[in-house]
C-alpha cells in the first residue's frame, strides 16, 4: 500500500490557513514547530478547535494526542471561542495585594462569570493572567489588549457595563 | 562589520546626537505605555516640530526609566517629569534648559535614582531600544567584536569566571563554571545557547524591562556566550504574555543580522551565530531548565530528572548553556571593562549588582538596580520611599512562589544570595513585594500555594498531590476551620514536598508556607485557636461544626 506523505489540506479554504502554513514552512514543518504553529492558529482564529488541532497534527506529523496534550497543557491556548471582548485580570502578587480578587468577585457577582468563562450573550470573556509584569501599575486589567493600571472593582464594572448588551 | 567600522559608526552616531542641545527621553516600556506615554511622545514631537526646534531638541522613545508608579515618566535632559499628559507638552518645551514646572518635577538627586548603581540597566532609559545605532553609540557590540578578534574562548570564560558573576535567575550558580562545563562537553559539533526569558514569578518584571529597553545587550551577551562555549545556535524563550518585548527582540535580531553582528562569519571571523525566538504559552514550570527545553522542542513543558545536566545533554540531547536574561545582560560590560572591575562591586560571595522589581505596598514602585550587599531597609525605605498612606511595614516577599517573607527584624540584612537563603527566602529572579500590616500572612501563603498547585505540571506525585493538600489546609486555616493537628500536618507536608519533588517548582513550593510559619506563627495560631484574622482579611466561617459535616 502506498503511504500518503502528501501535504494535508486545511479544514476549509479560509485564507487564514495560509498564514498557518507559512509558519509551519518557516520552521521546516518539523515536530518542534508545534507550539509556534498553535500560537499562529490562535492568533488567526481566536482559539483552537478540533479541526485545527487535527490538521496541525497531521501537517507536522505528530500524534494527535501530542497536539492535544500540548494545547491543554499550556494555559495560553484556548479551546473554546472567546467573547467579542476580553477582560484579563492580572492576579500577580502585587495585583493580589492591591485587590485583584475583589475585582474578580465583583465581576462574578454582577455577571455570574468565573475566570475563563464568557458572559451568556457572548460579549465579554473574563480571563486571568499570572502576571503581566506591570506590577508598578497594580492592580492591572487588560481590556481588549489594552493595559489599564490602578484599577478597582467599581471602575472595572463600569467599563464592562459598556460592553455587555443590556 | 569589523571593529574599526563599528567604532566609526559609534562615533558618527554620537556626533549626530551631540548636535542636539536638548534631549527629551520618553519612557515607552510597557508600564508607561499603558499610561499613555506614546501620546505624550507624539505631543512633544508635534510641539518641537511646530516651534521649529527640530534641529536643537530631540524627542526619543527610550526604555524603562525605573519609577513606574508615576508614569508616564519622561526625562528632560537631566531632570525627570512625572505623570506627564499630552497637554503638558507646551509647558515642558517652554521651560527647556530651565527647571520643569514644580507639579511635574522630580529631581535626579532623589534617593530612588541616586542610590542605584546601573550595569544591566545602564542603557535602559537612555537609548532608543528600536534603533541599533543608539546601542552602538553606547559602546554596543564592541565586547563581541573584541572577544572574537582578540580573545580565545578560554580567555572569555576566564574573564567571566574572574568576575564572580552568578546566575541571576535565582539559584545563583557560578556563570563561569557553567560556561566552562559546556565548553568542555563534546557535542559532536552541535551545541546550543538558550536565554531563559520565561519570567513566570508573579511580581517580577526585570527581564521584561531589559528586553523592552535594551534588547541588543541580551543578544550580544548570547553571541559572546556562543563563542565561548562553541555553540552557533541560540534560542530565546520568551513568555507570550510580553508582546512588546517579543516585538522589540525580533526587530533587534533582524537589525543585528543586517549589520553582520549575527549570522555567518560575524565581524569577518569564522564564527557563526544565529538566534531564534521561541514563545512560551503560559506555563510557570517552563522556567525550569529541563521543562523549558522540552517546550522549545514543541512538547509539553515537563521537567525530567537531572543528571544528565543540560551542560552535557540538553536541547535535542546536545550540550546546552542556559542562562537568564539578566545574566546575559551582564556579559558585555564584563568583557568590555574586565572581570576584576565587576568583582570589585558587591559582597565577597555575591558580585555585581541585582535588578529588583519593587512592587506592592511601597511608595515608589518600579525597577531598581542596586549593588549586592545593600540592606533590605535601604531598598524598601530609602529607595522605595517606605509604605504609602502612613501604613506599617510587615514583611517583604522575595523570590516569588519559590521564596519567602522577610519580617521587620531582619531588614538590616544585606541583600545577597547567602543572607536571603539563611532567612528562609531566596534571591530569586528579583521580584520584591512589600507588604503592609493590612496583608494577612496566612492568606499570602495560601495565594502562593494556589499558584504552585495550579502550575504544577502533574508529573511527580509529591508536587501534584502535596500542593493541593497544603492548599486545602491553608484554606481551612483562613476560614477558621483548622485544628492544631492540621497545622502539624501542614508542617509535615512542607518537609515531604520539599524533599521528594522532582524539580525546583515542587522543591521550593513550601517556602512561602515555612517562612511565614517561622516568622508569623502567631498569625496562624490566631486563625486556628482564636478564629480571628489579625489583619482582618480572612472571613471566618460562622458555624464550624456545620461546615465540617
Amino acid at each position: 500500500m502506498p503511504l500518503d506523505f502528501a501535504k494535508p489540506t486545511p479544514p476549509s479554504d479560509d485564507k487564514r490557513w495560509k498564514v498557518v502554513q507559512a509558519t509551519m514552512r518557516r520552521n521546516g514543518n518539523r515536530h518542534d514547530a508545534l507550539i509556534e504553529t498553535l500560537h499562529t492558529v490562535q492568533e488567526s482564529f481566536g482559539y483552537l478547535d478540533d479541526d485545527a488541532l487535527r490538521y496541525v497534527a497531521v501537517a507536522l506529523r505528530v500524534p494527535l494526542s501530542r497536539a492535544y496534550g500540548v494545547a491543554t497543557f499550556y494555559h495560553f491556548f484556548r479551546l473554546k471561542p472567546a467573547g467579542k471582548h476580553t477582560c484579563v485580570i492580572c492576579t500577580g502578587t502585587a495585583c493580589y495585594i492591591k485587590g485583584a480578587n475583589q475585582i474578580l468577585d465583583s465581576i462574578q457577582q454582577a455577571y455570574g462569570v468565573k475566570p475563563g468563562e464568557t458572559t451568556a450573550d457572548g460579549q465579554v470573556s473574563v480571563l486571568t493572567a499570572r502576571c503581566l509584569g506591570a506590577c508598578g501599575l497594580a492592580a492591572a486589567v487588560v481590556y481588549d489588549g489594552e493595559v489599564a493600571g490602578k484599577q478597582e472593582a467599581g471602575a472595572v464594572l463600569e467599563r464592562l457595563e459598556k460592553w455587555v448588551a443590556p | 562589520m569589523t571593529l574599526e567600522e563599528l567604532l566609526q559608526r559609534a562615533a558618527e552616531e554620537r556626533e549626530k546626537q551631540a548636535a542636539f542641545r536638548h534631549t527629551i527621553r520618553v519612557c515607552v516600556a510597557a508600564g508607561c505605555l499603558s499610561a499613555g506615554s506614546d501620546k505624550v511622545k507624539a505631543a512633544l514631537q508635534a510641539e518641537v516640530e511646530a516651534r521649529g526646534l527640530k534641529h536643537t531638541c530631540q524627542v526619543k522613545g527610550v526604555g524603562c526609566l525605573g519609577l513606574c508608579s508615576v508614569g508616564p515618566l519622561i526625562a528632560v535632559d537631566d531632570a525627570y517629569c512625572r505623570n506627564v499628559t499630552p497637554e503638558d507638552a507646551g509647558g515642558i518645551i517652554d521651560r527647556l534648559g530651565d527647571r520643569p514646572a514644580e507639579r511635574l518635577y522630580l529631581s535626579a538627586e532623589m534617593p530612588f535614582f541616586a542610590r542605584q548603581q546601573k550595569i544591566v540597566l545602564e542603557n535602559s532609559g537612555r537609548i532608543d531600544p528600536e534603533r541599533i545605532e543608539d546601542y552602538i553609540a553606547a559602546d554596543g557590540y564592541q565586547a563581541l567584536l573584541y572577544a572574537l578578534h582578540e580573545m580565545t574562548p578560554a580567555e572569555v570564560i576566564r574573564e567571566v569566571t574572574e568576575s564572580g558573576l552568578r546566575g541571576r535567575g535565582g539559584a545563583g550558580y557560578p556563570t563561569g563554571l557553567k560556561w566552562s562545563t559546556v565548553a568542555k562537553a563534546d557535542g559532536g559539533g552541535q551545541k546550543y545557547v538558550i536565554c531563559n526569558a520565561d519570567e513566570g514569578d508573579p511580581g517580577a518584571f526585570m527581564d521584561r524591562s531589559v528586553l523592552e529597553s535594551d534588547p541588543h545587550r541580551v543578544i550580544e551577551g548570547m553571541a559572546i556566550a556562543g563563542y565561548a562555549v562553541g555553540a552557533n545556535r541560540g534560542f530565546i524563550y520568551v513568555r507570550a504574555e510580553y508582546p512588546l518585548a517579543i516585538q522589540r527582540l525580533r526587530a533587534a535580531i533582524r537589525q543585528a543580522e543586517r549589520a553582520g553582528l549575527l549570522g555567518n562569519e560575524i565581524g569577518g571571523t569564522t564564527f557563526d551565530f544565529s538566534i531564534a525566538v521561541r514563545l512560551g504559552a503560559g506555563a510557570f514550570v517552563c522556567g525550569e531548565e529541563t521543562a523549558l527545553m522540552a517546550s522549545i522542542e514543541g512538547k509539553r513543558g515537563q521537567p525530567r530528572p537531572r543528571p544528565p545536566y543540560p551542560a552535557e545533554s540538553g536541547l535535542y540531547g546536545k550540550p546546552t548553556l542556559i542562562n537568564n536574561v539578566e545574566t546575559f545582560a551582564n556579559i558585555a560590560p564584563i568583557i568590555r571593562k574586565g572581570g576584576a572591575w565587576f568583582a570589585a562591586i558587591g559582597t565577597e560571595k555575591s558580585k555585581g549588582t541585582k535588578v529588583f522589581a519593587l512592587a506592592g505596598d511601597v511608595q515608589n514602585t518600579g525597577l531598581v538596580e542596586v549593588p549586592m550587599g545593600l540592606t533590605l531597609r535601604d531598598v524598601v525605605f530609602d529607595i522605595g520611599g517606605g509604605i504609602p498612606n502612613g501604613g506599617r511595614f510587615k514583611a517583604v516577599q522575595t523570590g516569588g512562589p519559590s521564596g519567602g517573607c522577610v519580617p521587620e527584624q531582619y531588614l538590616d540584612m544585606p541583600v545577597d544570595y547567602e543572607s536571603l537563603t539563611k532567612l528562609g527566602s531566596i534571591m530569586g529572579s528579583g521580584g520584591m513585594i512589600v507588604m503592609a500590616d493590612t496583608a494577612c500572612m496566612v492568606d499570602v501563603a495560601r495565594y502562593f500555594m494556589e499558584f504552585c498547585m495550579t502550575e504544577s505540571c502533574g508529573k511527580c506525585v509529591p508536587c501534584r498531590v502535596g500542593t493541593a493538600q497544603m492548599y486545602g489546609l491553608l484554606t481551612r486555616i483562613t476560614k477558621g476551620l483548622a485544628t492544631a493537628e492540621d497545622l502539624q500536618l501542614l508542617e509535615d507536608l512542607c518537609d515531604m514536598v520539599r524533599n521528594t519533588s522532582l524539580c525546583g517548582l515542587g522543591q521550593s513550593a513550601p517556602n512561602p508556607v515555612s517562612s511565614t510559619l517561622r516568622y508569623f506563627r502567631d498569625e496562624y495560631l490566631a486563625h486556628i485557636a482564636g478564629r480571628t484574622c489579625p489583619a482582618g482579611k480572612c472571613e471566618m466561617v460562622a458555624d464550624p461544626e456545620k461546615e465540617v459535616a
